[in-house]
Parts: C-alpha cells; structure tokens; sequence
C-alpha cells in the first residue's frame, strides 16, 4: 500500500506521518509519503487528509496548490480511492464550514460545520481531551476489534452536522452527542485526533489501511 | 463523556529532564524521550515538556527532543518555555507538538495570542499563567516566577481567552515544589473565569491532590511532575484514586 499524506502545512502533519508510518510497519510494509503534487495522487493507493486550524484557513492553504483540490476530486471521488480526513481534514468534506464566515467545503458528505456553542458554562471549548466514542455502525471495517467504550483523542470547537445521519459511524457525548466518525462509500472522516490516540488511534489507522471499499 | 486528564509534566534543561522544586534546585531526572514513552505506555493521557532555560539559553534542543518524542510516542504533547514569536510556535507545532504554550511572551505582546490563534487555530494555543498571592490577590509572574508583573491573575486569562488562547496551564507558584496541594482558590477562581479548559498545576504530593484540582478547583486537566518521575505513584494509581472519588478518567487502553 502506498499512503499519500496531504502536505498543505497542516501542524499536525508529521505526527500523522509518523503514526502512519508506524501502522504501515505494524502491517508489514509499504509507503507513506507527504505530497501535495496533484498529478502525483494518481499513484497512491490510500489518501490521508490531516488537518488543524481553522476551516477556511486550510481550505485557502489547500486552494493554494494549483490542481490539488481538483486531483482530490478525481482520485477520492471519481476513482473512489479509500480516503481518511482527520479532524478538520474531515470537517472539509462538508457543503460549507461556518467558522470565520462562510467557506465551500468538498461537499462530498451533504451537511454543514457549525460552532459547538454550548448553553451550559461548565462545557468548556475547544472540547479537548479523551472522550468515548459511541459506536453506532460497528460493522464498519474501520472500527474492527475497537473494544467497547474506546476513547479516543479531540481537540476542536466546531462540529460536523452531516444532513443524512446514516452518515454518522460514531458520536460522542459533551453536553450533546457530536458527529465523531463520519462515512459513506470510500470515505472516512474522524473528528478526533487517530495519530494521538495512543494503540486506538494506531488500530483505526491500520483499520483504515486494510479496508477495501 | 470527556474525561479528566492526567498530565505529566517533564521540565527539560538543555535536553534533559530535571524536576522542579520553586523553579530553582534542580536535579537531573533523565532522558526526555526515554520518559516520554514510559509515559505513552503507562497510560498518560498527554506529556508537557517545560523547557525552563529556554528564556535564556540556546533552544533547538528542546525542538529535537519533541521531534523525536514525536517519532515515538502517539500521544497528545504540549510544549512551552521560552516561546516568543509566531515562528517559534511553528516551529514545534511542525516537530511534533500539538499546543504550544506561550508565557512571558504572552504578556508583552498580548497580539502573539491573537496572531498564532489566526494561523494554527486557538486549539494549540496554551497560555501558561505563573500566579502568586501578593496583598491577598493573586498576580502574575514572568520569566519563570522570577518577574512580577502587577497584573491580576483572572484578568489576564480572561484576557487570554479573548486574545484566542484555547487553554491555559495554571501554575501556583506559592504551592510548585512543596507537595501540598493546588492553590484550589486560584485555580478556582480561574477556571471559573474562563470558557476555555484549564490545567491546574503546582503543588501536587498526594493523589487527593489531583483529584481536589477537579473536584474543589475545577479544572479539566491536572499536571504533576515530581509524584510521577519519582515513582512516588503511577499513572494507574492515579486514575484508580481519581475513578474511586467520582472524578472520571480515561481507562488504561487494553488493546
């Protein structure tokens, strides 16, 4: 397997890469690679989108790159390669993210990303910290052999409301369930944070590697 | 629900790990990666490495010892101590780190909050806040407790809140070193003060202590350096003390 990393200077791009990396040689072999050349995503298998920050600043960043959005297009949603964003690398599968005005997303899963804006004071944002994932699709191949009440790691303060909600996989609970796993055909998306999720993350990750969509 | 965190805290000096009594007197307590990946197993729910000479001396070490913290460890990992510019920032958010927290620097040019919140996003931004009671008010320090400033605590993480900062990191610096307890008060007072998580730290001896930071000082995080590297107690007695008073906490991972 061939894994593209999206190189867009995302803060958290090496600790994706090296998580990856790690998975890869858990699995026995392949390639994990930082590109953001748009003809070169053709020769990958898996495509990994990482991502921090705010909304429309990585999508600004991503636009950046001449060709790199429409090379994501075709390869993700055309060719159907199994594609993984994480965090607001998921977010940007949105129709639009609300966060410092009103930016496009991919529109590849229908929905919008909102503020998390609580009403209870002692709900802090950003939510960050460990939190349990509930699991609503546990067929899904990406959470294979994930034990009962796994917590995972998020760091965040804006949260996708997907508009079908069979494209939920996981919720998880602060003040209110918020979208944690997103899904639909070859696409996967975490709120959360895989790479710094300790063994969870790493077996998501190689989940996320093995799945054949 | 979102669970309490338990972090310990490495102060690095020139590369290694030393603990910190009144940020003075300090003893050499080991390799930092080394450290970190006991605590990655151990079940630690994130690492804050605190490079305590760094107002001063040369800095790159501490940027090679998350990168290669990083390479081994997967795990949330903030880092701070003489952080100035934007680019400082960048630069451990691309070796590794996942917040970076700002201090003296902070409160010099409060815009640094502002501008490394626009460019990485408020959730890496910590505002590390060193606070003491003078005249029955809790003020704050620079360059590691050793400047006082006249500013009032809680102003300022407000202040901080409203520049971008996604978290602030507490410490009380009448209570770091002397293993009794968190100021509660201050860490309080702050913590209500504030919509934004807050890490209590400063004072911790006893595993009451840890639990006292959530239950009486309300915060959402707890940090302790001596307990831990000591071996005083471990990451799963302190979540074992935690879980049986009530405060919730992430199990140690199984798989």
């Amino acid at each position: 397997m061939n894994v593209a990393i999206i190189d867009y200077g995302s803060g958290n791009l090496r600790s994706a890469a090296k998580a990856f990396e790690q998975a890869v040689s858990e699995l026995g072999g392949g390639t994990v690679q930082l590109t953001k050349d748009p003809d070169g995503l053709r020769n990958f298998s898996h495509i990994v989108l990482p991502g921090v920050g705010a909304f429309s600043d990585c999508m600004t960043r991503l636009s950046a790159t001449d060709g790199l959005i429409e090379s994501l297009q075709e390869q993700v949603f055309i060719k159907a390669k199994p594609f993984l964003g994480i965090c607001v690398g998921m977010q940007l599968m949105a129709d639009v993210g609300r966060e410092h005005g009103e930016t496009d997303g991919f529109g590849w899963i229908p929905g919008e990303v909102i503020s998390i804006s609580p009403h209870n004071r002692n709900i802090k944002v950003p939510h960050m910290g460990w939190n349990d994932l509930q699991i609503i699709d546990s067929t899904h191949p990406l959470l294979r052999d994930l034990p009962e009440g796994a917590h995972t790691y998020f760091v965040h303060s804006y949260h996708f409301v997907t508009k079908d909600e069979r494209h939920v996989l996981a919720t998880v609970n602060y003040g209110k369930p918020l979208t944690a796993i997103v899904g639909r055909d070859n696409l996967i998306g975490t709120q959360f944070h895989p790479e710094k999720s300790q063994r969870t993350g790493l077996r998501i990750i190689k989940n996320f590697l093995g799945w054949r969509p | 629900m979102l669970k309490t965190r338990i972090i310990p805290c490495l102060d690095v000096n020139n590369g290694r790990v030393v603990k910190g009594i009144n940020f003075v007197d300090l003893v050499d307590a080991g390799d930092p990666v080394e450290q970190a990946m006991i605590y990655d197993s151990a079940g630690a729910d994130e690492l804050c490495f605190l490079d305590i000479t760094a107002s001063h001396e040369n800095r790159s070490t501490i940027v090679e010892v998350v990168a290669k913290t990083a390479e081994k460890c997967f795990m949330p990992l903030t880092v701070g101590g003489g952080v100035r510019t934007v680019e400082d920032v960048r630069t451990l958010l691309i070796a590794g780190a996942d917040k970076v927290s700002i201090n003296t620097a902070a409160i010099k040019n409060p815009k640094l909050i502002n501008d490394a919140a626009s460019k990485f996003g408020s959730q890496c931004v910590v505002v590390a806040i060193d606070a003491k009671l003078v005249n029955k008010s809790y003020r704050i320090f620079t360059h590691g407790g050793r400047k006082e400033t006249g500013i009032s605590a809680i102003e300022w993480a407000k202040n901080a809140e409203a520049s971008g900062a996604g978290e602030i990191l507490l410490t009380s610096m009448d209570r770091d070193g002397t293993k009794m307890g968190f100021d509660l008060e201050l860490t309080r007072s702050v913590s209500d003060a504030v919509s934004i998580p807050l890490i209590a730290s400063g004072g911790v001896g006893t595993l009451d202590h840890l639990a006292e930071g959530v239950t009486r000082g309300h915060a959402s995080a707890v940090l302790a350096a001596s307990i831990f590297h000591f071996g005083l107690y471990n990451i799963s007695e302190a979540k074992a003390y935690m879980e049986k008073v009530g405060v919730a906490v992430r199990p140690i991972e199984i798989i």
